[in-house]
C-alpha cells in the first residue's frame, strides 16, 4: 500500500513537472503514465475519468488526480496524487514570481510583454475554439452561450450568478425536454 | 486577514472553475481586481507565464497571487484554496460514480454549464484584447498609436500559429522577441 502510494505521488509529480500550460496538454501524458505505464486504470476508464474531470468544478488535472489516486489507493491516494501534481507548479512559480517582480523594472521585458500580451490574445481564442467545437449545437446552448456573453461582456454581472442561472436554464431545458419525449412516446 | 480572504477567494475560483484552462478568466479578473490584488495587465501577462512553466493555470495564478500578497503562506492558502473543491467534488464523484453519470439533474446542469463556458471565454477574449491592443483606452489608441497596430500584427501571426497546432511557448517566444524588436524601433 505504502509503496503504491509513493509510486502515485511520484508518477503525478512527474506530470506535474513536464506539462507545460496544464489542462488539456496534460492529458496525452497523464494516459500513458496511468494507463499504459502502470495500468492501474483501463483505457475506457481513463476516458470516462477525464470526461468528468471536465464536466466537474475545479482544474481538469487536480480533478484527474485526485480520481484516478482514489481508484488506486483510496482517499490517501487521492491526497497525495494531488499533492504530486501541484508541487511543481508551487516551487516554480515561487521562484519565479520575485524574480518577475524586479524584471519588469527593465525595459526589454515590458517590450516582450506588450508583444506577448497580443501573443496571448489568439491562445485564448485558439481556446475558445476548442471548447465551441466541443458543445452542443443546439438552439438553446447558442442562447444560452451568447445570453452569458452579454451578461458578462457588456451588463458585467457577476461570474458565479451567470454560471449559476446558465446551469438552471441548462436543467430546465433539459426536463422539459425529457418531458415532451415521454408524452409523445 | 489576507491568509484567510485569499483562501476563500481561491477556494471559490476553484469551485466555479468549469471546463478548466480559460473558462475562468472572467470570474479570476472580477476576483483580482475587486480585490486589487494585481491589475488586468498582470493577468495577461501572467497567462503567458503559465503556459510557459509547468502546472495548471488555476494553481499557477492561485500561488502567483498568494505569494504577492502574503508570501509563501500566502501561496499556499491560495493553492489549497483552489485545489480543495475538486478534491472534495472529486472524493464524493468517484464514491458514486455510477450514479453521477446517469443523474438527470447533473447532466441537465451541465448542458447549460457548457456552453456558458464558450460565452464566458468569448468575454475573456474580448477584455485581453482591450489590455492588449488598446492598453490607453479605445478611442485613444485607434488611429493614433502605432503599437496598436504592432500588437494587431502580432496577433495576426500568432492567431494562424495557433491554429497550426503550432505549441504555445514558440508562440509566446516568438511574440516576446517581435515586442522588444518593435518597442525599441519605435520607443517609448
Amino acid at each position: 500500500m505504502g509503496n503504491k502510494i509513493l509510486t502515485l505521488f511520484l508518477t503525478f509529480l512527474k506530470i506535474g513537472a513536464f506539462t507545460f500550460g496544464g489542462g488539456y496538454a496534460m492529458i496525452p501524458l497523464i494516459q500513458r503514465e496511468i494507463v499504459e505505464s502502470h495500468g492501474w486504470v483501463s483505457d475506457e476508464d481513463i476516458l470516462e475519468i477525464i470526461a468528468i474531470a471536465e464536466s466537474t468544478p475545479g482544474p481538469i488535472s487536480v480533478n484527474t488526480a485526485t480520481f484516478v489516486g482514489y481508484r488506486v489507493a483510496g482517499v490517501s491516494g487521492a491526497f497525495f496524487a494531488t499533492l504530486g501534481l501541484v508541487i511543481p507548479s508551487f516551487v516554480v512559480i515561487l521562484i519565479i514570481s520575485s524574480l518577475l517582480r524586479e524584471f519588469q523594472e527593465i525595459k526589454a521585458v515590458q517590450y516582450a510583454f506588450a508583444g506577448i500580451r497580443a501573443g496571448v490574445v489568439a491562445l485564448v481564442i485558439k481556446a475558445w475554439w476548442t471548447m465551441y467545437k466541443k458543445c452542443d449545437k443546439t438552439v438553446s446552448a447558442y442562447v444560452i452561450a451568447a445570453l452569458a456573453f452579454v451578461a458578462v461582456a457588456i451588463f458585467d454581472l457577476e461570474v458565479i450568478y451567470v454560471l449559476i442561472a446558465c446551469a438552471l436554464a441548462g436543467l430546465c431545458v433539459s426536463l422539459y425536454a425529457a418531458r415532451k419525449g415521454e408524452k409523445s412516446e | 486577514m489576507i491568509y484567510i480572504t485569499l483562501f476563500l477567494t481561491f477556494l471559490k475560483i476553484g469551485l466555479f472553475t468549469i471546463g478548466g484552462g480559460y473558462a475562468m478568466i472572467p470570474l479570476i479578473q472580477e476576483e483580482m481586481l475587486k480585490n486589487a490584488w494585481i491589475e488586468s495587465a498582470d493577468i495577461v501577462n501572467f497567462i503567458a507565464v503559465s503556459e510557459s512553466t509547468p502546472g495548471p493555470f488555476a494553481i499557477n495564478i492561485a500561488t502567483y497571487v498568494g505569494s504577492e500578497m502574503g508570501g509563501i503562506f500566502g501561496a499556499f492558502c491560495a493553492t489549497l484554496g483552489v485545489v480543495t473543491p475538486s478534491f472534495v467534488i472529486i472524493l464524493l464523484v468517484a464514491k458514486f460514480f455510477e450514479k453521477f453519470k446517469t443523474n438527470k439533474i447533473v447532466s441537465g446542469c451541465m448542458s447549460g454549464l457548457k456552453p456558458a463556458v464558450i460565452g464566458l471565454i468569448a468575454s475573456a477574449v474580448l477584455s485581453i484584447g482591450k489590455t492588449a491592443f488598446f492598453p490607453d483606452g479605445v478611442m485613444l489608441s485607434v488611429f493614433t498609436d502605432v503599437k496598436t497596430y504592432v500588437s494587431l500584427a502580432i496577433f495576426a501571426v500568432a492567431t494562424v500559429m495557433a491554429f497550426r497546432k503550432v505549441h504555445p511557448i514558440w508562440i509566446i517566444c516568438l511574440s516576446a522577441a517581435a515586442g522588444i524588436a518593435a518597442g525599441f524601433i519605435i520607443g517609448g
